[in-house]
C-alpha cells in the first residue's frame, strides 16, 4: 500500500509543480499589472500543494527523502505528471484554459478528498479546495472575456480549445496506484468526476460562445514517465541551481 | 476544530509561559497582528521538557511560513525554553480563526478584515460587502482579486477614495 500511496502522491504532486513552474513563467511577462500579480499568486498555491504532496509522499517512502529531492532530483522520465500540465503557455488564451481545465477538474477532487480516511490528505484538501474554486472564477471570466470578445482573441480561444482538450482525458485516467488508493478511500476515484468537470466547462463555454469538441484520440502518457519534448526545457531551468550546485540548501 | 481559541485553553504556569512568549511574535507580512490574534499558533504543549509549539500555513503556498516558524522558535528559545516546532496541516486554517481582537487591529491597520464563514462558498463568491477600513463606507468596488499578498485582494472605497487591502475570506 505504501507504495502505491507514494506514487499516487507524486502523480498529484507533479501536476501541482509543474503547472506552478509554467504558470511562473508570467512573472513580469502579464499583459497588465493585475495579472502579474495574479499569475505568481496562482502559481505559489500550485507549487505549495506540491510540497505538502512531496513531503507526505517521503514520509510514506520512508527512504528520507525531502520535498526537494523529490522535486530537483529526478530524471525526466520519473515524473508522473499528466501532460496537460507541462503544454507551453503559448499566448493567454492558452495558459487560461490550461488553467481552467486543470482547477475544474482538482476543485471536485479535492471537495472529494475532504472525506479522505488519510488525516494528512484531509488536510491538504482543506486548504486546496478554496484556491482551486479561486482559480477557476479567476480563469473561467479570462475564457469568457476572450471567447465572447474581439474577432481576433475569440479566434485565439478557439484554437486553444482545439490544441488542449485532447489532453484533458489523462486527468480522469486511474492509474493502478491510483485504483489502489482509490480502494482504501485515502484518494478519490478520478472517472467519478467526470461530471462534475463538464458541468463546471460547459457552463463557462455557453457564456464564452465556444464548443467542447470531441477528441477522438486523447493524449496520454505522462503518467508512466512519456512526456512531451518542452518538458526537457522545464526541467533543464526548474532542476538548474540543483544540478550546478547538488545538495545546496538556502 | 476545536472551539476555543488558543489564547483561550487553559494550561498549566510553563506552558502558559511558553505561549506567552511564542504568542507575541509578529506576522512577518502584517506586523500589526501577532500568531495568536490570527490564528496560526494553534497550541502550545510541554512535552518532555520541550516546548512544542504547533503552527499552521495560513495559504498553502504562504512564502512566511518558515520565517514565522523560526521567530517563535527564537521567541521561545530567548524565554529559556528548549523548543520545537511542529506543522500541522489538518484541520486546514481558516479565516474564521482570527480573533476579535485580531480583526479590529486589522481594520485600524488598514487592512478591511474578512467576513466570518469561510465554509460557505457563498462567503468566497457571493456579493459580501466589504467596509471600507478608512471611513467605514459599504460604498466599496474590488479593484483585483490579488493583492499586495496572496491572502489579500484589492478594494477601493468609492466615498474616499482610498485603495485598501481586504483579507480575502477562505
Amino acid at each position: 500500500m505504501s507504495n502505491a500511496l507514494f506514487n499516487a502522491l507524486l502523480e498529484l504532486g507533479d501536476d501541482h509543480l509543474i503547472l506552478g513552474h509554467r504558470v511562473s513563467e508570467w512573472c513580469g511577462h502579464a499583459p497588465l499589472l493585475e495579472e502579474d500579480l495574479a499569475m505568481p499568486n496562482m502559481a505559489l498555491d500550485n507549487i505549495g500543494a506540491s510540497r505538502n504532496l512531496y513531503t507526505y509522499a517521503g514520509e510514506v517512502e520512508g527512504k528520507g527523502r525531502d520535498e526537494d529531492q523529490l522535486a530537483y532530483l529526478r530524471m525526466d522520465r520519473e515524473y508522473k505528471n499528466c501532460l496537460l500540465v507541462e503544454r507551453p503557455n503559448e499566448d493567454f488564451a492558452h495558459t487560461m484554459l490550461r488553467q481552467l481545465y486543470f482547477a475544474a477538474f482538482m476543485e471536485p477532487y479535492w471537495q472529494a478528498a475532504l472525506s479522505s480516511t488519510d488525516e494528512t490528505i484531509r488536510g491538504i484538501a482543506g486548504k486546496a479546495v478554496k484556491e482551486m474554486a479561486y482559480h477557476i472564477r479567476h480563469a473561467g471570466e479570462w475564457v469568457i472575456r476572450l471567447g465572447d470578445g474581439t474577432t481576433e482573441s475569440a479566434e485565439r480561444m478557439k484554437a486553444a480549445v482545439v490544441e488542449m482538450t485532447p489532453y484533458v482525458e489523462e486527468l480522469f485516467v486511474m492509474s493502478d496506484d491510483a485504483k489502489a488508493c482509490a480502494e482504501q478511500g485515502i484518494l478519490p476515484d478520478r472517472e467519478a468526476l467526470r461530471t462534475q468537470w463538464g458541468q463546471t466547462i460547459s457552463n463557462i463555454f455557453d457564456q464564452a460562445l465556444l464548443e467542447l469538441p470531441d477528441v477522438k484520440f486523447p493524449q496520454l502518457g505522462g503518467r508512466i514517465g512519456h512526456h512531451g519534448e518542452e518538458m526537457g526545457f522545464l526541467l533543464a531551468q526548474l532542476q538548474y541551481v540543483q544540478r550546478a550546485y547538488p545538495g545546496m540548501s538556502w | 476544530m476545536d472551539q476555543l481559541h488558543p489564547s483561550d485553553k487553559p494550561r498549566d504556569a510553563i506552558a502558559q509561559k511558553a505561549w506567552d512568549a511564542a504568542s507575541v511574535v509578529p506576522d512577518p507580512e502584517v506586523p500589526c497582528v501577532n500568531v495568536a490574534e490570527l490564528g496560526i499558533l494553534r497550541d502550545v504543549k510541554m512535552i518532555d521538557g520541550k516546548a512544542v509549539a504547533y503552527v499552521t500555513p495560513t495559504y498553502t503556498g504562504c512564502p512566511a511560513v518558515l520565517a514565522i516558524e523560526l521567530a517563535i522558535e527564537v521567541a521561545l528559545r530567548e524565554a529559556g525554553f528548549d523548543a520545537k516546532i511542529e506543522r500541522v496541516i489538518s484541520p486546514a486554517w481558516t479565516t474564521d480563526w482570527i480573533s476579535d481582537v485580531g480583526r479590529e487591529k486589522l481594520r485600524a491597520y488598514g487592512i478591511a478584515p474578512p467576513v466570518n464563514g469561510s465554509n460557505s462558498k457563498l462567503a468566497l463568491f457571493g456579493e459580501t460587502i466589504v467596509a471600507c477600513p478608512q471611513c467605514g463606507s459599504e460604498h466599496t468596488e474590488k479593484l483585483s482579486e490579488f493583492g499586495s499578498t496572496a491572502c489579500k485582494a484589492q478594494y477601493r472605497c468609492k466615498d474616499c477614495l482610498e485603495p485598501f487591502d481586504y483579507f480575502k475570506c477562505i
